[in-house]
């Protein structure tokens, strides 16, 4: 398998670490719903098709990307930095 | 020319080294082979046509094939520690002294006792394993199992371990080409001169494939000297890459293709240092697969007689091999590729008794006249004869009628299957082509393409023609001009073609064999459908059809079309088992490449690892760190006499140990203390520079992840501490906090662990001995170094840094230097400490250390335990939002009942303790509801003068004094123990505070 890093081009999968899904959004505060903190720690979709997944390129460039991948297919549809597609989504909220 | 004594052996033609005498035995008896030969073609060169007993029924078997399908000449190849099992006659290349045994027989190949299991046959019917051996359960091991084991069995392995080295290496090319037959090679010189970066793949020593073993044209030359110039041109071409005896196993996402490469295994050994095998990782971008067919024998009763052999392997013996493997011979054959194998029968000398063609005469077309031999029209071969060598076989006629010929080589060709099993490795499925009555590929991703025979098309010109059409298309997907030159020209019509399918006789008789090598039958095959066993997969559990060490390369399809007469469907509809890698066996000493023993993985050793060595240090691998783990003296009569010690001088005196293994990460920026502040579940920003706080970690999840001092050296650096083994993961962790969770902030951070070595020194005259290093002009005191503090220095020239934090409880250090002078520092230390009884201690001493104090590592951090488990909740903030803070409020985690952290001794000062134990209370049956908890960490502690463990213990705190039972029934030990503060040694901190 191999992946296209947004910085270091097409590399081996050897260099990446997997995490998971990359669709649950951590809610904005501690104070959320406890359904929105479990839904966000355990609930996972297994779809048939594509499929939005963070990697780590861990022997590169140590960026967090998301990958957009068919599981049905492995075809990669998209690979861009997590920290874009984080930029779109809400951020924590920090005192 | 040289004489040599191979009865066998052609006088002329072959692509053989005549010159080159090649010495080799086989079980125990000398003969004499060719360079170029295959151990197979050398002892049918001799005349040696059994070399093996069957799987389940030690029936005698011969030489079936010349290729990697081969399923019944499989061998012991070489001795001792090199011994390989289930080698390949057909493909194990033959070199000078080469020492093959034949398996799976006992006394001997002639005298098996154990053929006994062919009058037992029903025994071994289809499912005999899920039918004869299913009671009582307890026989299985000690009586079936043996016993199979025994009947049935596929050589040896080598006892010692594997002498040779393998490597592992990654190639890189515009157009991978798995084959290097006809189409392969065509394909290649199109690539090659489009000017794409070109790598073939042959699992054979020679390019050619098929056409080696054929008497066409080619350009109008003989095939084989078109093979040479294709060749030569190859070779020639700067960008492009040939690796021969190259099997490519498998197919793998985004053009990445699993190959291994037999670099030495011609060879007795290896040359010194080279590898036995490499294993290559082949990334391109575009593949095109050339893998050819396989010819599929037809299902006959006694079609496994050795003396029979496929139609093909006749050929390829005769033509490439100069051997001719028998003298009187009939040909079996369901299309035209049998007329040229009873040509080359001719021309080689042999006398060809019969062709018996599956086709009625109306069928055939001019194929049939060129042959000067009788042919049988709309024939079949009904048995054979001859106890360990084909002596005759009984052929009915298209008119019914039988009779008797006498034949010591029988040629069989049932038709030919494209070779598909990489173009399944990434989820295709075959398809069934009627026209030319076998599976071919089905939906391949678009970087793949196949060409020539493995496409289905068969003829050499069909092979030329796919294979420049097919390496063209790929050099010019990958941007390069086509080039319009052809490779070649050829007429039409030449080759092999598939006839009708023809695979069996109809009805079904004994010992009609489908899987050669795992000895499953016809009529196998009729009972499990019978059975029920409708579904392939199904099919091929119940009767092991496929899975020898062949994986049913020539049985496969015989025993779809039987499965699929036996239930009244088609092919297609029966469909195919599901191929997957690797093609043919691979060794795992060729996966594991030179990650073996010691190299499995890196190797890390401390900046002081060489002095502590000096100083007879024992070591302890933790992850991939070395680690002094005791300093035994002269004297001490085991290690905890060392330990006690070590753990001893500390409390008194004073102790050095390198713990550079943390890992250590420098954290820079404007924002860096709010990422920090979200990392831990403590504040950080708050902390004021140049101090330094204990911190811990929390998974979202609530759990604690990892603990670690953070240090403010400037109001935009800090320097943060992570634990030896979760150095990567918090690394990992922190740049997702960063990146995915907070991308706005404006921070950085890098990984110093092996920048920044790290040596605590701690004792009582620890700030004496920092003193006598860093001179009367740093300001030791407790007002200017203060507990949980850290200074910027330099000793001598070299910048280094001075945090005051303990893990021992004792007044304490960590002195941070750049790795390279921790070597010259600790020596300088050890000359300035002498006099103050400076002791070098390893981990264990450390460990008692900190378990006297109650500190949580490994054991407690174990995943499963929260800050409040650990004692630590009054740390967690509850000002900020930080990962974990949502979930520690979950009500298992505030359980009252929730074991947390305590300390226990035992009652009886004698007794040992043992991590793992569980707690009972006194007098409580052992089971799992009287559990209260779990022991973590123990140690003997020569400062209570008896051990003393860390443990999770249900209400643990209101506990304390009370007595429970730490019980472990792996050691036989159930201790009376008295429940302690986590922390036993100075619990007010005073010592660490002076
Ligand atoms: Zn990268």
């Amino acid at each position: 398998m191999r992946l296209t890093c947004p910085y270091c081009g097409s590399r081996g999968n050897d260099e990446f670490v997997y995490l998971g899904s990359a669709d649950p959004v951590r809610p904005s505060h501690h104070d959320a719903p406890a359904e929105q903190w479990t839904a966000y720690v355990y609930e996972r979709t297994n779809p048939a098709g594509a499929h939005r997944e963070l990697w780590h390129h861990s022997f590169g460039c140590r960026s967090w990307l998301i990958v957009t991948r068919d599981t049905r297919t492995h075809e990669v549809l998209k690979t861009e930095p997590a920290r874009d597609a984080a930029h779109t989504s809400s951020e924590v909220a920090v005192p | 020319m040289t004489r040599t004594l191979q009865p066998n052996r052609l006088a002329g033609g072959g692509l053989i080294d005549r010159e080159r005498i090649l010495p080799f035995t086989f079980d125990g008896r000398s003969y004499q082979g060719q360079a170029g030969d295959t151990l197979a073609s050398a002892l049918l060169a001799n005349g040696v046509t059994l070399v093996g007993r069957s799987f389940k029924y030690h029936r005698p078997r011969g030489i079936l094939s010349a290729g990697p399908e081969e399923p019944n000449a499989l061998v012991e190849l070489r001795t001792g520690a090199r011994r390989e099992p289930n080698t390949r006659a057909t493909v194990a290349e033959l070199y000078d002294g080469l020492t093959a045994t034949s398996q799976n027989r006992w006394p001997s190949l002639a005298f098996d006792m154990m053929s006994v299991n062919g009058l037992a046959g029903p025994l071994f019917s289809a499912g005999f394993y899920y039918k004869t051996f299913m009671w009582p359960a307890s026989f299985w091991e000690k009586v079936y199992e043996p016993l199979i084991r025994r009947a049935a069995g596929l050589g040896r392995a080598a006892r010692e371990a594997d002498p040779d080295k393998y490597d592992r290496s990654h190639l890189f090319c515009d157009v991978l080409v798995v084959g290097g037959g006809t189409a392969g090679l065509a394909a290649a010189l199109a690539a090659s001169r489009s000017g794409a970066r070109v790598v073939l793949c042959e699992q054979d020593f020679l390019l050619g494939g098929q056409s080696l073993s054929c008497n066409d044209e080619i350009d109008g030359k003989p095939a084989r000297s078109w093979v040479q110039d294709a060749t030569r041109e190859l070779e020639a071409a700067r960008r492009v890459r040939i690796l021969t005896r190259t099997t490519a196993f498998g197919l793998f996402d985004h053009g990445v293709c699993g190959a291994v490469e037999r670099v030495s295994d011609h060879l007795e050994a290896p040359a010194p240092h080279a590898v036995r095998q490499r294993y290559w990782k082949i990334v391109a971008r575009r593949i095109v697969l050339a893998a050819g067919a396989i010819e599929r024998p037809i299902v006959f009763p006694g079609n496994d007689r050795p003396g029979i052999m496929m139609s093909s392997a006749v050929r390829s013996y005769i033509e490439r091999f100069a051997v001719l493997p028998g003298r009187r011979a009939v040909v079996f054959t369901a299309n035209d590729s049998g007329y040229a194998t009873a040509q080359a029968l001719k021309r080689a000398g042999a006398e060809v008794a019969a062709v018996v063609d599956s086709r009625p005469k109306s069928v055939q077309r001019g194929a049939a006249e060129s042959v000067d031999a009788p042919i049988v029209h709309g024939g079949a071969v009904t048995a054979t004869r001859g106890r360990l060598q084909l002596r005759k076989i009984e052929i009915v006629d298209g008119d019914g009628r039988k009779r008797e010929i006498d034949a010591d080589l029988l040629a069989m060709g049932g038709g030919w299957d494209p070779a598909v099993h990489l173009t399944c490795h990434l989820g295709g499925k075959p398809q069934w082509s009627d026209e030319i009555g076998a599976f071919v590929p089905g939906r391949l991703p678009a970087e793949i393409a196949v060409a020539g025979a493995a496409g289905g098309r068969f003829t050499i010109a069909g092979a030329l023609g796919d294979g420049q059409r097919a390496g063209n298309e790929a050099a010019r997907n990958c941007g390069y001009a086509a080039n319009a030159d052809t490779v070649s020209t050829v007429e039409a019509a030449s080759g092999p073609a598939n006839g009708a399918p023809f695979w069996h006789l109809g009805h079904v008789a004994k010992k009609c064999f489908v899987d050669f090598q795992n000895d499953v039958t016809a009529a196998d095959i009729s009972l499990a459908a019978c059975e029920g066993y409708r579904s392939v997969e199904h099919l091929k559990r119940y009767t092991t059809l496929g899975m020898a060490t062949d994986q049913g390369k020539s049985s496969g399809v015989n025993g779809l079309a039987l499965l699929a007469e036996a239930t009244n469907r088609t092919i297609a509809e029966t469909g195919t088992t599901t191929y997957r890698p690797p093609f043919t066996p691979v060794a795992i000493g060729a996966i594991a490449g030179y990650e073996r023993g010691k190299e499995f993985r890196p190797s890390r050793y401390t900046p002081t690892h060489d002095w502590a060595a000096e100083r007879g240090a024992v070591f302890v691998e933790v992850g991939q760190w070395y680690r002094a783990q005791w300093y035994p003296r002269r004297g001490e009569k085991d290690w905890l006499e060392s330990v006690n010690r070590e753990a001893t001088a500390v409390r008194t005196a004073v102790g050095i140990c390198d713990v550079s293994t943390l890992g250590k990460i420098e954290v820079t920026g404007p924002d860096s203390g709010r990422l920090l502040d979200l990392v831990y579940a403590n504040a950080m920003s708050g902390l004021k520079v140049g101090r330094v706080r204990y911190g811990v970690m929390l998974r979202e999840d609530g759990h604690v992840f990892d603990d670690g001092t953070v240090a403010r050296v400037a109001p935009d650096r800090f320097f943060l501490t992570t634990t030896t083994a979760h150095a990567e993961a918090v690394l990992r962790h922190m740049e997702f906090c960063h990146q995915v969770l907070a991308p706005s902030f404006d921070v950085s951070f890098i990984d110093v662990t092996d920048r920044w070595a790290q040596l605590a020194i701690a004792g009582p005259k620890s700030r004496e001995l920092l003193g006598k290093l860093l001179g009367s002009g740093f300001d030791m005191s407790s007002e200017s170094v203060p507990y949980l503090s850290v200074s910027k220095l330099t000793i001598g020239d070299v910048p280094a840094r001075l945090y005051r934090i303990s893990f021992s409880g004792e007044l304490g250090y960590e002195l941070g230097i750049p790795a390279d002078f921790a070597d010259a520092l600790v020596r300088r230390l050890e000359e300035l400490g002498e006099p103050l009884g400076l002791t070098p201690y390893g981990t264990e001493a450390m460990t008692v250390l900190r378990v006297e104090k109650g500190f949580a590592a490994s054991g407690e951090l174990n995943g499963q335990t929260t800050a409040r488990d650990l004692g630590l909740a009054e740390l967690m903030s509850t000002k900020k939002d930080y990962v974990g803070r949502a979930l520690i409020g979950r009500p298992a985690f505030i359980d009252p009942d929730r074991p947390i952290l305590v300390s226990f001794a035992p009652v009886d000062h004698a007794a040992p303790l043992s991590a793992g134990s569980h707690f009972l209370n006194i007098g409580a049956p052992a089971s799992l509801e009287n559990d209260q908890g779990y022991m973590t960490s123990i140690v003997y502690s020569p400062t209570f003068g008896h051990y003393i463990g860390l443990g999770f213990l249900k209400r643990g705190r209101e506990r304390i004094g009370s007595r429970v039972r730490a019980y472990d029934p792996v050691r036989n030990r159930d201790v009376e123990v008295e429940v302690g503060h986590a922390c036993r040694f100075d619990p007010s901190g005073g010592r660490a505070r002076a």
